[in-house]
């Protein structure tokens, strides 16, 4: 059955867009992560325009981070203290991301952008996440005890000046490198129309040795504010939020995510990571692939001008 | 006087060696004049009625008439863009601008149109997609060929640029039916109908009409909403989504 969506002035299949949301929805539901960096690009490729896949995105990212974080809210594995520092870096960034889409989108460039940055981005975080796996895998294999933290040893980023102490999440340091990667993921977020959990998890376990208990609900906490103020300017600046996708999105994720959520239970924690480091590399090969390859059509066509 | 009497006379004899030509009317009937865009809208098709009603004094024409209709969806400027090779990547290197051309076009006759009339009256009459899309003065610009094909051929993929020529069915000698389709992506807005009527490559008659595509109901109170008031429009999504992922916690609560 046909739907058509308003403000893409489309009419879509609503039962490809329902699977597609309930699929990525069971893979964010195993893992713990949105889901927006496989459902932005599936949108894309399924012939939305760029950016109303991104805009709109963002709005199921909140609806997916909102059953998230009231999930660990309850079993008490979040930190308010330390999520609202992220926030505020993160509304930073979000800010800056939804006027550099702008500006982009009005140069004509937006397409070319989201395209690198998939590339740029997903092939780097992705590679790293498939080494420190292997990595793991191969020294469990082995039988090497990986070194746990010791106390008394700091990285030189958590030395600079407005140190905070954040009692939940076993950290005393300085704010500014907690911002500035807060600034980041609201920034891709805004851009990319992806919540950012799978950069913001690593990076706060690796870089900043948050126990891997709040570690999942404190990022979803920061990804459900960026995220909802993502939607609000997007709506507000560029008018792309197409509610009716939004809300086809919304409830094929809701679904697959209660599904996803169990089947994540019986996966072990590296081969999870494996899967997960896979995925992502995926998605950044499959945009490199456009790239890099002959395009069947290289011709291309946009139309500009106000819609009435 | 004399001079004005002559020229009176000099204009009834130019009326009257045109008057032929002016035999012929067209009479018009669409279908709908309003295709509403709904919330399971997937395209829709316009049926065009016509009746080409003969003076009492004119004979009858020996040859068959032959119908050029020709629908021209809302202005706006699209852009071709060319991926080029740039070292390992292909990226868009050059582009063209087609300025205030039709999103949407339809030609469609009774018969081939280059058996209609001829090249001279195909330009003079502005008749074909080709006719229709050309800038003029630059219909033979070699850098402009590649493009303008590609507009062609990505237009017509989308439904956007059809050419029917076989689209124009007489059911009498001297009525006519021509079913117009309009895909699910052809823009909203006022699209013309012009209809010309042919015999032996002359041009009889030239008759238009109109209709538009609109959103109704609740496309269109979305799209009022996004557009004038994009904070509650925005408050609203969010709103939406906050209540679904709460609404989920409780539906599939666990502990």
């Amino acid at each position: 059955m046909h739907i058509y969506l308003p403000i893409a002035e489309m009419s879509v299949n609503m039962f490809t867009l329902l699977a597609m949301g309930a699929a990525v929805g069971f893979i964010s539901g195993m893992f713990g992560v949105g889901g927006g960096f496989l459902m932005t690009p599936l949108l894309i490729f399924l012939g939305i325009p760029p950016a109303i896949a991104v805009a709109t995105q963002a709005s199921q990212i909140t609806a997916s981070s909102v059953t998230g974080a009231l999930g660990y809210w309850r079993r008490k594995a979040l930190d308010f203290k330390l999520g609202g520092v992220l926030v505020a870096g993160g509304f930073v960034g979000t800010l800056l991301g939804v006027w550099f889409f702008n500006v982009m989108s009005r140069l004509g460039q937006l397409e070319f952008v989201i395209v690198v940055s998939y590339v740029t981005l997903f092939g780097i975080i992705g590679s790293l996440m498939l080494a420190e796996s292997l990595k793991t895998m191969w020294a469990t294999r082995r039988g090497v005890v990986p070194l746990s933290r010791r106390s008394g040893e700091h990285p030189w980023y958590l030395g600079l000046p407005w140190k905070m102490r954040f009692h939940r999440s076993k950290l005393y340091g300085s704010v500014i490198p907690i911002v500035t990667l807060a600034i980041l993921i609201g920034f891709a977020g805004a851009v990319l129309g992806i919540g950012g959990g799978f950069i913001l998890v690593p990076a706060l376990i690796y870089l900043f040795r948050i126990p891997a208990a709040v570690v999942v609900g404190t990022s979803l906490f920061q990804i459900l504010f960026t995220m909802m103020a993502a939607t609000l300017l997007h709506a507000f600046t560029n008018q792309s939020v197409d509610v009716v996708l939004a809300m086809l999105l919304i409830i094929g994720g809701v679904m697959g995510a209660q599904f996803g959520a169990r089947a994540g239970q019986n996966l072990k924690g590296e081969s999870f990571r494996l899967l997960l480091a896979i995925l992502v590399l995926g998605v950044g090969i499959r945009f490199a692939i456009d790239l890099v390859v002959r395009p069947q059509e290289p011709f291309s066509l946009v139309t500009v001008g106000a819609r009435p | 006087m004399p001079r004005l009497l002559f020229a009176a006379a000099a204009l009834a004899a130019v009326c009257a060696s045109l008057a032929p030509a002016a035999a012929e009317t067209l009479i018009l009937s669409l279908s709908t004049h309003r295709v509403a865009i709904t919330s399971t809208y997937t395209g829709s098709s316009i049926v065009v009625f016509g009746a080409i009603e003969r003076d009492e004094r004119t004979v009858a024409r020996a040859a068959p008439y032959d119908v050029v209709i020709t629908v021209r969806g809302p202005r706006r400027t699209t852009i071709v863009r060319e991926k080029e090779r740039v070292g390992p990547l292909w990226l868009n290197t050059s582009q063209r601008r087609f300025v205030d051309l039709p999103t949407y076009l339809a030609v469609l006759s009774s018969r081939p149109i280059d058996e209609i009339a001829g090249g001279a009256f195909l330009t003079r009459y502005r008749l074909g997609l080709d006719m229709q899309i050309a800038t003029p003065g630059m219909e033979h610009l070699a850098s402009e060929e590649p493009f303008r094909e590609a507009l062609l051929r990505l237009k017509n993929d989308q439904g956007l640029f059809t050419e029917e020529p076989r689209g124009v069915t007489f059911l009498t000698p001297s009525i006519f039916r021509a079913p117009i389709t309009l895909p699910a992506v052809a823009p909203t807005g006022n699209y013309d109908v012009e209809v010309a009527l042919f015999v032996d490559g002359a041009q009889l008659a030239r008759q238009t009409t109109n209709f538009e595509v609109v959103k109704t109901g609740f496309e269109q109170a979305t799209v009022t909403l996004a557009h004038d008031h994009a904070i509650f429009y925005g408050l609203g999504v969010v709103a939406m989504a906050v209540l679904f992922g709460w609404l989920a916690t409780i539906i599939f609560r666990r502990d």
